[in-house]
């Protein structure tokens, strides 16, 4: 059993390996990610919303509805946490 | 970009990973876990995702680690295989 | 669970640590704006002092402090500030979550407009952040029943 689960783990990495050699390089300007919407976020945020640091504009503003649910998320796990794990006395 | 730096820093990460899941006993399992989140938090760092690296640091390396720690005190210390 | 024990240099290091994690944290949560940080982060730091305290005293000494009840109460006001901002910008006339429209509450023009609103959402994250990282750890940590609802 264990020789199949070894297997399986050196076949799953190989392939992840396989895959890297198609992304692009690091920091690649003309790789697919930074040639659409990345110019317009770099140019545009200090002009739109005032915020020197673009990751924080990106991730409150243009993406809002995204950190909504991460929060939700976050929020979801604490009330499962509380009632799964909290004993209440009757 | 130093890539000296990040293959040492990669290096690491490894034998974190390694060593987190060969370790019999499970508390130390947890805190090499929690090298092994701040050995990422550098990576990201040197790479330049700041903030990336800062929520790192924080969660990964700090919070998680007393949450591992907890949970081992509510269970048991030893792993069965 | 956790037993009360008494070390005098452990309390003493970590109650004049801990003001000072606490105002770190809310530096990362109002600095998020120009700086690597925000609401997650800060709100991570902020819950991990009060995680500190925990650890250094007991865990009756957090609940003096900040009783469950009100932690849940942060827990959830959290992400009422967040979409409550989406909210009033929906009522104000804007799209959901569109800050430029608080220009009409707030005497400042649109671009600072969207930085004040960034800026509340950043304050609601890091309040619940922190209360789930304080009542994730508390429901570990603690052995007894609560008490209430």
């Amino acid at each position: 059993m264990k020789l199949v689960a070894l297997i399986a783990v050196c076949l799953t990495g190989a392939l992840l390996l396989y895959g890297t050699t198609d992304m692009p390089n690091w920091g690649d300007p003309n790789s697919p990610a930074s040639l659409h919407v990345s110019p317009r976020y770099i140019e545009k945020t200090m002009e739109e919303t005032a915020v020197p640091n673009m990751v924080t504009s990106v991730l409150a503003d243009y993406r809002g509805y995204d950190t909504l649910g991460e929060t939700t998320v976050i929020f979801t796990a604490a009330i499962a946490c509380i009632l799964l794990i909290r004993r209440f006395s009757p | 970009m130093v890539w000296q730096l990040n293959l040492i820093l990669l290096l690491f990460v490894l034998i974190c990973a390694i060593a987190s899941i060969t370790v019999k006993d499970l508390l130390s399992s947890a805190i090499i876990f929690g090298v092994y989140s701040f050995f990422m938090c550098l990576l990201w760092a040197e790479m330049g995702s700041v903030d990336v690296a800062f929520t790192e640091a924080s969660v990964g390396a700090g919070v998680s680690t007393i949450f591992f720690i907890v949970a081992i005190l509510k269970t048991t210390r030893r792993s069965k295989d | 669970m956790i037993s009360p024990f008494e070390d005098v240099i452990i309390q003493t290091v970590c109650r004049i640590l801990i003001p000072f994690i606490q105002l770190y944290g809310l530096y990362v949560i109002a600095h998020g704006h120009s700086s690597p940080g925000g609401g997650f982060q800060g709100g991570v730091i902020l819950g991990a002092s009060f995680i500190l305290l925990c650890l250094s005293y007991d865990l009756q000494e957090i609940k003096k402090r900040l009783s469950q009840r009100a932690n849940v109460i942060f827990l959830s006001v959290g992400v009422i500030i967040y979409a409550g901002i989406g909210i009033v910008c929906l009522l104000l006339g804007g799209n959901y979550l569109d800050y430029s429209w608080l220009r009409q509450i707030l005497p400042v023009d649109p671009v600072e407009a969207r930085s004040i609103g960034i800026f509340g959402i950043e304050v609601g994250v890091g309040v619940t952040v922190m209360a789930v990282m304080i009542s994730i750890f508390l429901d570990l940590a603690s052995e007894e029943e609560q008490k209430g609802s």
